[in-house]
């Protein structure tokens, strides 16, 4: 059985490399995966008032779409969908009144969500599933001498019962990048907030907090920086150009998502890397290491 | 400033609403400030995390409404996962902002974005963001 993959909207446009780079790379892992049909929006943020069941119909929604391909479980790429996609089912479960007022909402959909779906992470599912060990034997292009910081940001990690990795020091995608032979870096900023969506109307708040991530990041060595949310991989990258403009001393740092090293190492071709979607351009440290 | 304490104020239904919209017992914080200590916004912020609890348990509405620190927080739930009472200070933050927006107070007008920066903006970000600050 394929396993269902929900990408959600960033994922289709401004973060194509994510999900091109995630299917090529599962595709050398021997693993299917079919799309979901008719997916629609999650909603990007899990709606924390009481009595605001409405928010939680898109998510809902998806799960059904996933019943509908006759499957249990879901794959999300995007750390805020995972969140939320998660988090609406952890509610629907722990509630049944909410969910049968949601199954009412929708009642032309032909069948009725029991909160029989599991939410993954591609993360989850390459540590738990395929594993590491198994990975790091199809690895063809080892990722050496490249020093990497993993961002994990908030919605990864937090709340307690969502996140699938330690909440104050987790290690999933560090792990990962030592399986793929790079060099892991710790720093102590990699799950303090990237600003999230404030970048629309308050880009000083998400500079300063791109300043203090990625100078951290950089004072521990790191050649670039991974994160697994498309929301924290365009502050952290197209903010720099902000970040500039109020620390001139900054130094530019290339920011990609995890799966981009991981089809690099497993030897997908370039074109389904996508480096000409970011603003800081990964390729001269990816050249100089040897890797593209 | 001078702040007016009173029985009226801490028994309002402000105080109310703001406890059924988080579903948190505002009372059960004793001030430890680990939520403040925590937060990566803080230095953005009028009113630390902590004294916003404060004032919510004291029902001081206008200065609560008046504070930018519900606008700044973009629940990261770091406060949420430290805090020693269990306490969910991002869902009180959540409470506030649905206070104004349900009002039809909007922090921010899309109408004033211009198209150059819609279409710069990922999706992930314009979505998140409207459904945090507008109506």
């Amino acid at each position: 059985m394929k396993l269902s993959y929900y990408p959600g909207c960033t994922l289709k446009n401004h973060a194509k490399n994510f999900e091109d780079s995630a299917l090529c790379s599962l595709k050398k892992l021997d693993v299917g995966v079919e799309e979901l049909p008719r997916w629609n929006c999650c909603g990007t943020v899990f709606s924390l008032s009481t009595d605001d069941l409405i928010h939680h119909v898109a998510p809902i929604r998806n799960l059904i779409r996933v019943k509908e391909q006759n499957n249990n479980k879901v794959m999300t790429l995007c750390a805020m969908c995972y969140n939320t996609l998660k988090r609406a089912n952890q509610r629907v479960k722990d509630n049944p009144e909410d969910l049968q007022k949601i199954n009412d909402f929708m009642y032309r959909e032909k069948i009725k969500y029991e909160g029989d779906v599991e939410v993954l992470h591609l993360l989850e599912i390459l540590q738990n599933d395929i594993k590491l060990e198994n990975i790091a034997k199809k690895v063809k292009k080892p990722l050496k001498g490249l020093k990497v910081a993993s961002y994990y940001g908030c919605m990864l990690v937090r709340p307690k019962n969502i996140g699938f990795d330690d909440m104050e020091n987790p290690n999933s995608m560090d792990n990962l990048m030592s399986a793929l032979e790079a060099q892991p870096v710790e720093f102590p900023y990699k799950t303090e907030c990237c600003g999230a969506y404030q970048t629309v109307d308050n880009q000083e708040l998400v500079a300063e907090r791109t300043f203090q991530i990625l100078s951290s990041a950089q004072s521990q060595g790191a050649d670039v920086v991974v994160a697994s949310c498309p929301l924290c991989v365009f502050n952290l990258d197209q903010r720099q150009k902000k970040t500039r403009q109020i620390y001139p001393e900054f130094k530019n740092i290339p920011v990609l998502y995890f799966t981009q090293l991981l089809a690099i190492a497993l030897g997908c071709a370039n074109k389904s890397l996508r480096l000409d979607l970011h603003y800081i351009d990964p390729n001269p440290i990816l050249k100089e290491k040897g890797l593209i | 400033m001078k702040t007016i304490i009173s029985r009226q104020k801490i028994r309002s239904p402000f105080v109310a609403k703001v406890e059924e919209l988080s579903g948190q017992n505002l009372l059960a914080c004793y001030q430890c400030g680990k939520c403040s200590a925590g937060c990566p916004a803080i230095s953005q912020m009028d009113l630390p995390p902590n004294q916003v609890i404060r004032y919510a348990q004291l029902g001081l509405k206008d200065e609560l409404i008046n504070s930018n620190t519900m606008w700044i927080c973009a629940s990261c739930l770091t406060c949420n996962v430290r805090c020693p009472k269990g306490i969910n200070i991002a869902e009180v933050m959540e409470a506030l902002r649905q206070v104004l927006l349900r009002q039809r107070k909007d922090h921010v007008d899309i109408n004033k974005l211009s198209t150059k920066e819609k279409s710069e903006l990922p999706p992930i970000a314009l979505v998140g963001n409207f459904r945090k600050t507008t109506s």
